[in-house]
């Protein structure tokens, strides 16, 4: 259904000298972008470069602070999300705005007028999923569903308010390849109908696939507006990064020592009803090698993590081992005194506090394992400030972590400050097995530069390393192995070099291709 | 009328007031606010509704003294943790605590004055059923009203637009805000409704169960409410099955001591408790469907950006 009124010629969205200032730091500076009707446009730009601060500006939840929008031929003040529909915009955000404990039908029907029956909104909701190949049920409870299918919801929740303009921010960080082509025949049908789609991402393969103009955006302003298909991907990086981003070499890592991590038959039932089981899970780890496990969110990584590094203990000794020693059922502070070395995902709340400062972040991950370093006077394990301000200092400095002060509280730091530092804490020890979780999610490139070198120098030096992560141009830098995780089963391990994008996208959307993907796979 | 038959009374008589506060208190946790209140607000029900009907004669004046009083009291409550961000927790106790206090100085002019029993209403025909006419068809107007308020609790949450804003908000407050619902409005209402069904609760306490003013004749019943409400997992009519359960413990356990039974008055008076405890470890065994109806944000305070 194409849209009424669509003027082909003037443009849909202008956006002069847009600004927005969080006390003097300036998230958008100066912004000016032009959406013309049906094109897909991309904001290009890395984390922190403003494109979420922008968006947010467009729609209605955050207010510039100085500049103008113009949407069809119109000066006009968004004020909230709901003007912001109401002038035919929608969005779709990164992060979901969904309820977990209501079904499909209800989570749409919130964002809808209050006069429209709920049987309605699900016939509604169910045609519309059709006509865009967007299957949904609409009675399902969104907890039970995967993350793809939850991305589906909000895009036909955008789509219910027949949008002109349709923000998705990073849509495809959280979708298999496969998933990814049919939201990209989605978009493409959109682009049919007159609409627009402003595309937010930092993946160039994609922005040059799909998209007919591109506006690059680096510390809150704009390096370059093109169209990204007469670019090449370097020219594209240069003007997101500004820079030329040091690549990672993970040349020589091929000497094979011992097994030094594995995991036998591992199974774990989901601990709630909202966790994944892990299912009968085998993978070995050698000395110098780097096994990365590629996965979509969701899929048993977050289990699989605890059960290896034992922040929840397996009932099974054998099915976990370290150094050749059986640990399941001990403790994360038994397995990090073998020698072993655990980074978890969520940098806040997880693998630091944020209200306490570095040196006491470090002496909470390793008062047990380094306890003869860190801590003094006998029993009374008083902690030697000397010592853990020493070793602040040294893993600051061997990570670059860029920090004001000499011991900032964690959550100071930037994202990719503060994730240098974890890897950092770890890697000081150095430890003979490392499992780190999603490594380098949101933190800028510089920074995962810094990391992924960090982690291929580990395993050159003769250490285990276990990398669970959804990047996949992450797991073919550092990676010597590749296995593949998808719900709570593990693939057999490929190495690095034979494995292509599309098999792993099989592996990932559930046992060896047989899965509704597939067909997209072809298609191009 | 039989020993069966005034057993059941009994057992009515005794779970209505819990059914009705913990309604109010279900109602009030799947909008994402816990109050530990309830007992507070129900000896301030029952306190208002004794005084109000002595003043004026009238039990059905003291009923809608019961209900304004619960309700007015609560908002105290919501002032304190929705617009000033006090802990939820922390707060409630303090309500309890006070509605305690507050009761026993205002109910002290009526310590041992005879109360006026609200008296039943006989629906026509239905009364005249054997056996289940008199249980259930020539109660007072509050039993009726229990029962019509759990039907429309249930309807209100699951088949219109407004209760599914209630239930989004219990869920994740900000993405209700970010969609627009009032978060805020929304929990001041749904503690104003616990607030007025605590006080209901009470009201029955000292008009219908025993008709007198006693300082703390709440009596934990508040507290055993709250446990109610998880016992339901938050589903109206299962609180029902929970209220009238542990009624029915409680007044078997009346019984059984009257009928002079070997075992020690103690084991027996705590058997309810017991009862509640074992069932809650039971219930809390399904544990998808104990999550998929907890609401998510429960106890977490809101304070929007922007």
């Amino acid at each position: 259904m194409p849209v009424e009124g669509a003027t082909a010629n003037s443009p849909l969205l202008t956006v002069s000298n847009l600004t927005k200032l969080f006390g003097s730091f300036a998230a958008c500076n100066d912004i000016n972008l032009q959406i013309d009707q049906g094109e897909i446009h991309a904001l290009l730009g890395e984390n922190g470069a403003g494109k979420s601060t922008l968006v947010k500006m467009l729609f209605g939840v955050l207010a510039p602070t100085a500049g103008e929008i113009v949407w069809q031929g119109r000066n006009v003040r968004i004020a909230s999300p709901a003007a912001a529909r109401k002038l035919g915009i929608g969005m779709v955000f990164q992060h979901f705005s969904l309820f977990e404990a209501l079904t499909v039908a209800e989570n749409i029907a919130l964002s809808m007028d209050s006069n429209i029956s709920l049987a309605k909104v699900a016939e509604e909701a169910s045609r519309l999923s059709h006509a865009y190949g967007l299957p949904l049920d609409p009675k399902a409870h969104v907890a039970d569903l995967s993350v793809g299918e939850r991305q589906r919801i909000e895009i036909v929740r955008a789509l219910l308010q027949n949008p002109r303009l349709i923000i998705l921010d990073e849509p495809t960080s959280v979708l298999t390849p496969q998933e990814a082509d049919r939201l990209f025949e989605t978009l493409n049908k959109l682009k049919a109908e007159g609409r627009s789609v402003l595309y937010i991402s930092h993946r160039l393969e994609e922005v040059q696939r799909i998209c007919d103009r591109a506006t690059v955006l680096r510390h809150g302003k704009v390096t370059g507006a093109c169209d990204p298909r007469a670019e090449t991907p370097a020219s594209l990086a240069r003007m997101m990064v500004g820079s030329d981003v040091a690549a990672v070499t993970a040349e020589g890592t091929s000497t094979k020592g011992d097994v030094q991590l594995e995991a036998r038959h591992l199974s774990v039932s989901a601990r709630t009803p909202f966790a994944v089981s892990l299912k009968n899970i085998c993978l070995k780890v050698r000395a110098g090698e780097v096994l990365a496990i590629a996965g979509v969110a969701g899929n048993g990584q977050g289990e699989l993590f605890d059960a290896l590094s034992g922040e929840y203990p397996v009932a099974d000794d054998a099915a976990v081992q370290i150094r050749q020693k059986p640990v399941g059922t001990r403790n994360i502070n038994a397995r990090r005194l073998m020698g072993a070395g655990f980074v978890p995902e969520e940098r806040h709340g997880h693998a630091a506090v944020s209200a306490m400062p570095l040196s006491d972040n470090l002496v909470l991950a390793r008062s047990r394992s380094d306890a003869k370093a860190f801590l003094g006077g006998g029993f009374l394990n008083i902690i030697r400030r000397d010592a853990v301000a020493a070793a602040t200092k040294r893993i600051s400095e061997a990570m670059d972590v860029r920090k004001s002060g000499e011991d900032p509280p964690a959550g100071s730091l930037s994202g990719g400050n503060l994730q240098k530092f974890i890897v950092g804490r770890e890697l000081d020890r150095q430890p003979a097995v490392l499992v780190v979780n999603q490594p380098t999610w949101g933190v800028d490139a510089g920074a995962a530069s810094r990391i992924r070198q960090a982690l291929v120098d580990l395993a050159k030096a003769g250490s285990a390393v276990l990398v669970i992560s959804q990047d996949l141009d992450e797991i073919f830098e550092v990676a010597t192995e590749i296995a593949v995780i998808s719900e709570g089963r593990l693939s057999d391990p490929y190495p690095a070099r034979e494995l292509s994008r599309e098999k792993i996208g099989l592996l990932m959307g559930g046992m060896y291709g047989k899965t509704e993907g597939t067909g997209a796979v072809h298609a191009h | 009328m039989g020993i069966v038959e005034a057993i059941l009374l009994s057992v009515i008589t005794a779970a209505t007031p819990l059914v009705l506060a913990a309604l109010g208190e279900l109602v009030t946790e799947r909008s994402g606010v816990l109050n530990l209140g309830v007992e507070g607000m129900m000896v301030m029900g029952a306190v208002c509704a004794f005084a109000a009907t002595q003043i004026t004669g009238s039990p059905y004046l003291g009923i809608l003294a019961g209900i304004v009083c619960g309700a007015v009291f609560s908002q105290l409550f919501a002032f304190l943790t929705l617009t000033l961000v006090a802990n939820q927790v922390a707060t409630g106790l303090a309500l309890t605590l006070l509605g305690l206090g507050v009761s026993g100085m205002l109910g002290e002019g009526f310590l041992g004055m005879q109360g006026i029993k609200l008296q039943p209403i006989a629906i026509p025909l239905l009364s005249d059923i054997p056996v289940i006419g008199p249980l259930l068809f020539r109660q007072d107007i509050i039993f009726y009203l229990s029962i019509a308020l759990v039907a429309g609790v249930h309807w209100f949450l699951f088949k219109s637009r407004a209760g599914l804003k209630l239930r989004a908000v219990g869920d994740s407050h900000a993405s209700a805000h970010a969609l627009g619902v009032n978060v805020i409005r929304t929990r001041y209402l749904a503690v104003m409704f616990g607030g007025a069904c605590a006080g209901l609760a009470g009201a029955q306490l000292s008009l219908v169960y025993t008709p007198q003013w006693v300082e703390n004749m709440s009596a934990g019943r508040g507290w055993i409410a709250l446990a109610l409400v998880v016992f339901s997992s938050w589903r109206p009519w299962r609180l029902v099955a929970g209220g009238y359960l542990f009624g029915a413990v409680s007044i078997s356990q009346l019984h059984a001591q009257a009928f002079g039974l070997g075992i020690p008055s103690q084991l027996l008076s705590s058997l309810p408790y017991l009862a509640t405890i074992i069932v809650l470890i039971l219930i809390s065994h399904n544990r998808r469907t104990t999550l998929i109806n907890t609401p998510a944000s429960l106890g977490k305070p809101f304070v929007p950006d922007r």
